[in-house]
């Protein structure tokens, strides 16, 4: 048991100084730092010329039916991966399970397809 | 053999196969004009795969090394949640066509949740476990934000997703650690690798994880924040189906956890289930009575419930599993019937909750105020309706293993929540006559099934109509 926790040593190690560091440049920057805020320096900076509106813009929802969309099929890559990768030595069980889940993955797509979720107008 | 396995779980394939082929074949063809009629199919597959369970055959099998269990506990549950997701369809589809929101995803989406519940009782593993409940709970977030044009209801399915997901962390958290100082997902490997006497700190907390994890399901205090908002914002015919169906799916997974995999450390858990208990019962008693929405109080009403049905869990024996499974047939019987009530309920065509508009309707609908009755008088537990009988069995069981303090918190909690089911007697009686009394809904479909669960209440007293044997047959094959 401690041999395996010890294996571990390196990621505590790495974790403290990520920690660390980061607690050091945000504490550096809020001592060390000469501040001398006027209205210029402190509003928005866009090229040069005044800012427009507000970062904090609305856009269309379709964008995330997309994303989401989009990450589904991102994931049955990510399950692919490995499964391509040992292929050689996987049962009849374990390729036909793959196809399995592509067939449901299948009919989710055509399901949103013809529903018109793909559609933009 | 992979074939023999195929075989254990047909039920569950047969009813996600049917999902996928209903939903491409209708949307590839008419599409919400066949909602009605998908719906009817459905609700007839659920009875037709129940009985499929009824009539196989009686013996304990393990499918994929374990991970899946069928045994006379998942069929017992297995044929409550198909029967009662089946007459909750056929109530509700009736009101969502009325008010123009049936879409044939309803009866479809209900299906993958129930395949969910289906894998959650027959769950050997942690990971099926996993799988099964978050099957269902996507499921169920998309049906509370079925209504999409109202705020409400889309408004409780997010409250519910994130929350929701809020909940499956921590499960997954907790079962994260019981895996790591257990060694296995197994259920009975970890009740193997477990030690009776001490139990390491790192597994009981991860114990805890996992109980808080199903009581958000099983909406048990403090984790029953989302009740009441879910349950008031979503379209009535979801409530219907959240307060009856999935409880019963939680509550038998609840079980199946607490004794297949942590049956050897039952005074650990013990305590923390009666807790849960005793603060559902009693927040449950007192929250509902201020409530004026209906809806709002079945929530806090099922909060109640849910904290005495934890009471025959917390007892820790083969009686007290057969007393929850009893009350929870009962309960989901009797809440079937008071939302088909519910549903009936509308003002010049437009559906009402508030309480008070219920003023009098023993002038406007006699036969529909003795049954409301009934079923109110019913979950407050009043022989000799069968709510008495499910909240004795309970009680018993907690003074069976010695938990007399529990029993006698129960009876307390179950005085004060009568308060508020009289008060609803009482305006059925007594109240003044409103300016614009409820008019009929004209639903044959609503009053035959809320005149049957309201029967069920008088004349089930009969050995429960058979449920006892399958309830006791159940408990055994648990727990030996």
């Amino acid at each position: 048991m401690d041999d395996l926790l010890l294996e571990y040593l390196p990621i505590l190690v790495f974790l403290g100084i990520a920690l660390g560091l980061g607690i050091i440049l945000l504490l550096a920057a809020a001592v060390i730092a000469i501040r001398n805020p006027d209205p210029e320096k402190v509003s928005a900076y866009e090229c040069g010329f005044n800012a427009f509106d507000d970062a904090r813009m609305k856009f269309d929802v379709r964008f995330y039916l997309v994303s989401i969309l989009f990450i589904i099929f991102d994931l049955e890559i990510a399950f692919l991966f490995p499964w391509a990768v040992a292929f050689q030595d996987i049962s009849m069980i374990g390729f036909w399970s793959m196809i399995v889940f592509l067939g449901v993955l299948t009919v989710g797509f055509a399901y949103e397809w013809k529903k018109g979720a793909l559609e933009w107008e | 053999m992979i074939y023999d396995d195929l075989n254990i779980i047909f039920p569950e394939i047969f009813l996600s196969v049917y999902a996928m082929v209903a939903l491409l074949g209708v949307v590839y063809t008419s599409k919400d004009e066949l909602a009605k009629r998908v719906t009817w199919v459905t609700a007839f597959i659920f009875i037709l795969v129940a009985f499929l369970i009824i009539f196989s055959e009686e013996k304990t099998e393990i499918a994929f090394g374990g991970m899946f269990i069928n045994d006379a506990f998942s069929r017992f549950s297995k044929i409550i949640i198909l029967l009662s997701a089946a007459v909750v369809l056929v109530m509700g589809q009736e009101y969502m066509s009325r008010r123009g929101f049936l879409r044939f995803e309803y009866p479809l989406i209900v299906t993958l949740s129930v395949v969910g519940m289906m894998v959650m009782v027959s769950a050997g593993d942690l990971m099926s476990l996993y799988m099964g409940l978050e099957l269902q709970s996507l499921a169920l977030y998309v049906i509370a934000a079925f209504k999409k044009d109202s705020v409400k209801s889309t408004e409780a399915g997010l409250k519910y997703f994130v929350l929701g997901a809020l909940s499956s962390g921590l499960l997954l958290y907790g079962s994260a650690l019981v895996y790591g100082y257990s060694g296995t997902t197994l259920f009975s490997g970890i009740l193997s690798n477990v030690s009776t006497d001490a139990p390491s700190l790192g597994l009981l907390f991860g114990l805890a994880l996992v109980i808080a994890g199903l009581a958000f399901k099983v909406s048990a205090v403090p984790f029953h924040m989302w009740t009441p908002d879910v349950y008031e914002g979503a379209p009535t015919p979801v409530t219907a189906f959240f307060a009856t169906v999935p409880k019963m799916a939680a509550i038998c997974l609840f079980i199946r956890v607490m004794y297949d995999a942590f049956g050897n450390i039952i005074n650990d858990w013990q305590q923390i289930i009666a807790l849960l208990s005793i603060l559902s019962m009693f927040l449950g008693a007192f929250a509902a009575i201020g409530q004026t929405d209906l809806k709002r109080l079945l929530a806090y009403s099922s909060i109640a419930h849910m904290g005495y049905a934890l009471i025959g869990l917390a007892a820790g024996t083969e009686f007290g599993v057969q007393s929850v499974l009893e009350y929870m047939t009962i309960y989901i019987t009797m809440n079937i019937g008071v939302f088909a009530i519910v549903m009936s309920m509308q003002q010049d065509g437009q559906s009402v909750t508030e309480i008070a508009s219920l003023k009098m309707i023993s002038e406007t609908d006699p036969g529909k105020a003795i049954a409301l009755v009934i079923l109110l008088f019913s979950l407050a537990g009043i022989p000799p309706m069968l709510g008495f009988f499910a909240k004795f069995e309970v009680l018993r069981a907690a003074i069976n293993a010695e938990l007399v303090y529990l029993a006698v918190l129960g009876v307390l909690a179950s005085v004060i929540g009568a308060f508020y089911y009289l008060r609803i007697v009482y305006f059925i009686y007594f109240g003044e006559m409103p300016e614009t009394p409820l008019d009929d809904a004209k639903s044959p479909i609503l009053r035959t099934i809320w005149t049957a669960s309201a029967a069920i209440m008088i004349f089930g007293i009969v050995s429960l109509l058979g449920v006892e044997q399958m309830a006791k047959a159940a408990a055994f094959s648990l727990l030996n």
